[in-house]
């Protein structure tokens, strides 16, 4: 259940910030959208019918690991992906002067 | 041969990272990348050759036992969709080569790694390893649209990032939820697992919306037409051709051998098709530009391939298979021949332009062969595309998506005629184009293409064959599953 709600929470804080007009509030929407796909993978383990991952090994089955593997590939990705968004808004402000994504309407080249 | 099946991903990445670290001794990028590229290609050939039967080449990565190793499968469909894409990329970077596009740093890693994503999209058998193959291509492609980078590249980048970003996430949530709702993501294990699973469902569903916003239909298409004319002339051609086609082909994958043919989802896929047809076809005829006019066929195109999906069975996924081979062929050509007349003349918009024909005179004749197999004349491949289709619509009684298909085709038909009248007929504008930049290499790629459309127009049925080899296998999924589970329970 707080699995759920953090994610709830997250998925709506993100959409929030991704229909935003200024690139680097989309970038963060972004990032919380992918922090709210890495706890939806984590849960999709079944943290509520598996302990902890190895310490506590005798009383309860141990963690999932696969889930683990792919939050950890989905990190590094969102990372990766953050960053480009970043540097697209840094070119973007030298050469449209600002982050507003709506300042240049039109789709002719 | 199934040991080479983990090849057309690993030589493009291991050239690409050659490639970086010789960038700056000239020669030596582009012969690594040209070479590995004719090797991806003849694989991509020996693939074909090996799987023309309905043969499945699976390996298990690292040769872990079966559910648990990373899969990977080539059967007809991939191999099919692995020598187009080779092909495509073969020609972006000749054209690359002619209008001296590949000198900009990194563009030969960079082809290379998409040219990775993509083989690794259409060989992987595991849901998880699509995604991140479907990264790997998008990351390559957000730098080859930005590479640019004046005004117009990141107002066009910003949308295509954000919104392929958003289909990525959505991706990734849908993935989670099949994984916890069946506890693998192994496409093969899923095969058996989710007709036994309701709640998969709700993972499909999420994967529809995320593959439908990155094969661009319609209501999720508009980050489509306001990139790709803003990409360099090669790199637009390039995309045209391969990454709409990784999102249908994945449509085409999952929802056949995950899903059975979804059933539940076929009428919605139907009404999607032909909103997307529609929506295309008929932007494109207001448009100004020839890049623009082209992209928005992009979507009304895809229509047709998800209209053999929706109406699933040999037939309409075979139809759809040709669609897709033939799709992508034609439209590279015409983006190419879009990219050369830019090229030589400074200009896509179809006011500043005309009289091309009596300049670029091979450039017209491979243009118009190529519209006419776009708009499905006989005997080009687009109309025996179109055939397969139609007829399949009607054997299962869709009269009204066969009807809308016609109706369309004249639709492209008339977009074509818009362009070719402003182009290529009528007198030139007065000014003069730089005649030192016309040269051969830039417009033999496009012509090239155009051919190859003709001659798969020429070979209909043995193409044909091919395309209901590789439905087969998506309909009667059991070859897929026992070559990646090996026959286990």
């Amino acid at each position: 259940m707080t699995g759920a709600l953090i994610v709830g929470v997250l998925v709506a804080a993100g959409v929030y910030l991704v229909l935003q007009r200024g690139i680097v509030r989309v970038a963060l929407g972004f990032v919380l959208l992918g922090h709210a796909a890495n706890v939806l993978l984590v849960l999709s383990g079944g943290t509520e019918r598996r302990g902890v991952p190895l310490a506590d090994a005798q009383n309860a089955p141990p963690a999932d690991p696969l889930p683990q593997a792919f939050a950890l590939t989905a990190i590094v990705i969102g990372l990766g992906m953050t960053a480009f968004l970043l540097a697209v808004a840094h070119r973007g402000r030298d050469v449209i002067g600002g982050d507003d994504t709506e300042s240049d309407e039109g789709t002719s080249t | 041969m199934s040991g080479a099946a983990p090849l057309p991903i690993a030589l493009p990445i291991l050239a690409a990272g050659g490639a970086i670290v010789l960038r700056h001794r000239i020669p030596w990028p582009r012969a690594l990348g040209l070479s590995a590229i004719a090797i991806h290609l003849g694989l991509a050939i020996a693939f074909v050759f090996a799987t023309r039967t309905g043969e499945v080449l699976a390996v298990q990565v690292g040769d872990w036992p079966a559910p648990f190793a990373i899969a990977l499968a080539v059967d007809p469909f991939s191999a099919l969709m692995l020598l187009v894409a080779s092909m495509m990329v073969v020609t972006c970077t000749v054209f690359a080569i002619a209008t001296g596009e590949d000198h900009r740093p990194f563009f030969y890693p960079l082809v290379l790694v998409l040219l990775a994503g993509v083989s690794g999209a259409f060989i992987t058998a595991d849901l998880f390893n699509l995604f991140v193959f479907f990264e790997v291509m998008l990351i390559a492609s957000y730098v080859l649209l930005t590479m640019r980078a004046g005004a117009s590249q990141v107002v066009g980048g910003t949308v295509y990032v954000t919104t392929n970003l958003l289909a990525s996430t959505i991706f990734l949530l849908g993935t989670g939820v099949m994984y916890g709702v069946t506890g693998t993501v192994n496409m093969a294990e899923l095969a058996r697992v989710v007709p036994r699973s309701p709640g998969a469902i709700f993972a499909g569903a999420l994967l529809l919306v995320s593959f439908g916003i990155k094969a661009s239909l319609v209501p999720v298409h508009g980050w489509l037409p306001s990139s790709y004319p803003r990409a360099t002339p090669a790199v637009a051609a390039l995309f045209s051709g391969l990454l709409t086609k990784v999102g249908v082909y994945a449509l085409f994958r999952v929802y056949s051998v995950v899903f059975g043919g979804g059933p539940g989802f076929r009428t919605a896929l139907l009404v999607i098709a032909a909103a997307t047809m529609l929506a295309g076809v008929f932007a494109a005829m207001g448009a100004e530009s020839m890049r623009l006019i082209l992209s928005f066929h992009i979507v009304s195109q895809v229509g047709y391939m998800i209209m053999g999906l929706g109406l699933f069975g040999v037939m309409g996924l075979a139809g759809g298979i040709f669609y897709i081979l033939h799709h992508i062929v034609v439209k590279t050509s015409l983006f190419l021949a879009a990219g050369a007349v830019e090229v030589h003349e400074g200009t896509g918009a179809l006011n500043r332009l005309g009289g091309a024909a009596r300049r670029y005179p091979l450039l017209a004749a491979g243009f118009a062969l190529s519209a006419f197999s776009l708009a499905g004349l006989p005997p080009f491949s687009g109309f025996f595309a179109k055939l397969v289709l139609v007829r399949s619509a009607f054997a299962s009684g869709s009269y009204a998506i066969a009807g809308i298909s016609i109706l369309v085709s004249f639709f492209t038909l008339l977009s074509m005629l818009k362009i070719w009248n402003a182009v290529f007929w009528g007198e030139p504008p007065d000014r003069h184009g730089d005649a030192h930049s016309r040269r051969a290499g830039s417009v033999a790629p496009g012509v090239l293409l155009a051919v190859v459309s003709v001659v798969m127009g020429l070979f209909a049925q043995q193409m044909f064959e091919l395309s209901r080899t590789a439905a087969e296998v998506l309909v009667d999924t059991t070859p897929y599953v026992d070559a990646i589970l090996g026959g286990a329970p």
